[in-house]
């Protein structure tokens, strides 16, 4: 599986609360969340995102509330992958239980800047900036993640145990 | 190799022997919680697994961040909570006027214990470490996936060890510890760790001190806060709840990523400011400073909304007003918690100095409702949170201190010093 798309490039601690503030979060519904995306940190990113966009982003992203309506309403925006230097523990577990691909790259991360037109192989982990033709090596995920994310997801691997 | 108290918590509720840092195990579950935003999003998830949650004891709903519905829609989200929660006959649904905000009723009513492995659908439900639980926030997936099967899969967390020494000044409360901490260590200084707290300075922290301050791991970026079990918690836990409760402790030569101390009688006032909760200031630093007008006050919330809180903002306010020029809400976290401050006359106090008291919710400390912010306005706020837009506008001010530093500023219409009230 790959993704390839136009990064949007943002700093550290990108919260919850801008990804998809608390105001809009009286409802579930992914299409809705999706139009308000990233609103309160970038007011555009709605009218400008084409589906295979990468966000790109430093330390501690996803910092904050537990709301998976911010993983959620990324992916439905059509963000293909999230790549950030490090991620905040509850969007971490809340990105891979949803789909949303998401990988660990400091090197990346100082590596593309926005608008630069990446291709991430989830497979090997290969990030490709071919704006700037540099390669990255992103981290892996544990093996147990590797089967979350292949039989679809947390709610299909429960029952699949059953 | 020995254990912290968190892997203890977790290596028992998995059924091992040891775990140790960075195993993936799969926990079995004593609480699991969501409230009106997480829960509606989780029951057709919850539905996809099983038709009945695994325990009708141990899932418990609180209604608590948009109650009283502020709109439509967030009553068509409570609605279908109360709905889940008849039709699936659990134990505890804490309806309004029953009930409070999610981490003050939780301990309060006696749903969680020391000992517990506890998961809900809400960052800040690191707060249980207070007890000498293990407790940290998930999202909906997680919480429908616990609800359904009563497990669910955790990465062993390695640990910061905190030794508290000394005692706090007169000012000085859990709050002004934590921001100090986080200031220290960062907003990500314990990502994906545990902060374990210990110490004999703990002796001198109350009940409300220890469940703000494992309220606040999560804005260290940590997976949960944890104190030792004493006798104040135990005491505690004797009043509060008819479970029957562990006690774990770290192991002698458990091993920790690092070790931070802290002499509590160093910590000062502290405050932080926008946009970050680990942008601390000392009051000290901010008396040097331009004074910080502000319009709002929020005095409240699952950080700073229980008893001890009213009775110390309460304490600053008695017979003073409210700045002309500032707003305050003072929000008690539960029922209970808003009864006992009717009894000791908290409640004429505030009334009396200007303040608007509300009625248990989360409003305001999410932007919400009640006291959502425009343009340009700051408010001091005893709440968790000072992101970007977090109490409403993208151009609001949000500066978090603890109550009475809170109270003080309600009286200066600036960010002031409690201990210079009198003087005014």
């Amino acid at each position: 599986m790959k993704a390839l798309g136009h990064v949007f490039k943002y700093g550290d601690n990108v919260d919850t609360d801008v990804i998809i503030p608390a105001r809009y979060l009286n409802s579930f519904d992914a299409q809705e969340l999706a139009s308000h995306a990233m609103v309160d940190i970038d007011p555009d990113f709605v009218k400008k995102v084409q589906p295979g966009d990468l966000i790109v982003a430093n330390k501690n992203f996803g910092c904050g509330s537990s709301r998976e309506h911010a993983p959620l309403c990324l992916k439905t925006a059509g963000v293909s992958c999230v790549i950030a230097e490090t991620f905040a523990r509850i969007f971490y577990r809340n990105a891979i239980n949803i789909g949303l691909p998401i990988i660990e790259c400091p090197e990346a991360a100082k590596g593309i800047e926005a608008g630069d037109e990446v291709e991430v192989d989830f497979d090997s982990g290969k990030i490709y900036n071919k704006t700037k033709e540099t390669e990255f090596q992103g981290q892996p995920f544990p093996e147990f993640m590797q089967k979350l994310i292949a039989a679809g997801g947390l709610v299909k691997y429960t029952n699949s145990k059953k | 190799m020995g254990m912290t108290m968190t892997q203890k918590i977790l290596a028992a509720h998995a059924g091992l022997e040891s775990v140790a840092a960075g195993q993936l195990i799969e926990a079995k579950l004593d609480v699991v919680m969501a409230n009106d935003i997480t829960g509606p999003m989780a029951l057709p998830i919850v539905k996809q697994m099983s038709d009945k949650v695994f325990d009708k004891d141990k899932v418990v709903f609180v209604p608590d961040h948009f109650t009283p519905n502020k709109d439509i829609k967030s009553a068509e989200n409570s609605k279908a909570i109360r709905e889940f929660a008849k039709e699936q006959g659990l134990s505890w649904y804490f309806e309004q006027g029953k009930s409070g905000v999610e981490h003050a009723i939780l301990p309060e009513a006696g749903v969680v214990a020391a000992g517990e492995c506890i998961i809900g659908a809400d960052s800040h439900t690191c707060t249980y470490g207070a007890l000498g639980a293990f407790s940290t926030g998930v999202g909906t997936t997680d919480i429908a996936t616990g609800m359904a099967t009563g497990e669910l899969w955790f990465k062993v967390p390695s640990a910061i060890k905190f030794v508290l020494t000394g005692s706090p000044g007169p000012y000085v409360t859990g709050k002004d510890i934590i921001i100090h901490i986080i200031g220290k260590i960062g907003v990500d200084g314990a990502l994906y760790k545990s902060m374990e707290f210990t110490g004999d300075g703990i002796a001198n922290l109350t009940m409300d001190d220890r469940f703000t301050m494992a309220n606040m791991a999560i804005e260290a970026g940590a997976k949960n806060g944890i104190f030792p079990v004493d006798e104040l918690t135990e005491e505690y836990l004797k009043e509060h709840t008819k479970k029957e409760y562990k006690i774990f402790s770290a192991d002698e030569d458990a091993q920790y990523d690092e070790v931070v101390e802290i002499d509590l009688a160093k910590v000062r006032p502290t405050v932080a400011f926008p946009h970050l909760p680990g942008n601390a200031k000392t009051i000290d630093e901010i008396e040097a400073m331009e004074p910080v007008k502000i319009d709002q006050v929020v005095i409240g919330s699952c950080t700073n909304g229980r008893i001890t809180d009213m009775r110390k903002a309460a304490a600053i306010l008695k017979g003073h007003t409210v700045h002309p020029d500032v707003r305050v809400m003072v929000v008690p976290a539960t029922q209970k918690i808003y009864k006992q401050c009717i009894k000791e006359g908290l409640i004429d106090i505030f009334i009396d100095a200007g303040c608007a008291v509300n009625t248990p919710s989360c409003g305001p400390c999410m932007g919400g409702h009640m006291g959502v912010m425009a343009a340009g306005e700051k408010c001091v706020s005893t709440t968790n949170r000072n992101f970007v837009g977090r109490m409403g506008h993208v151009e609001s001010l949000i500066y978090l201190a603890s109550p009475e530093v809170a109270a003080a500023s309600a009286i200066a219409g600036c960010i002031a010093n409690p201990e210079k009230v009198g003087e005014r």
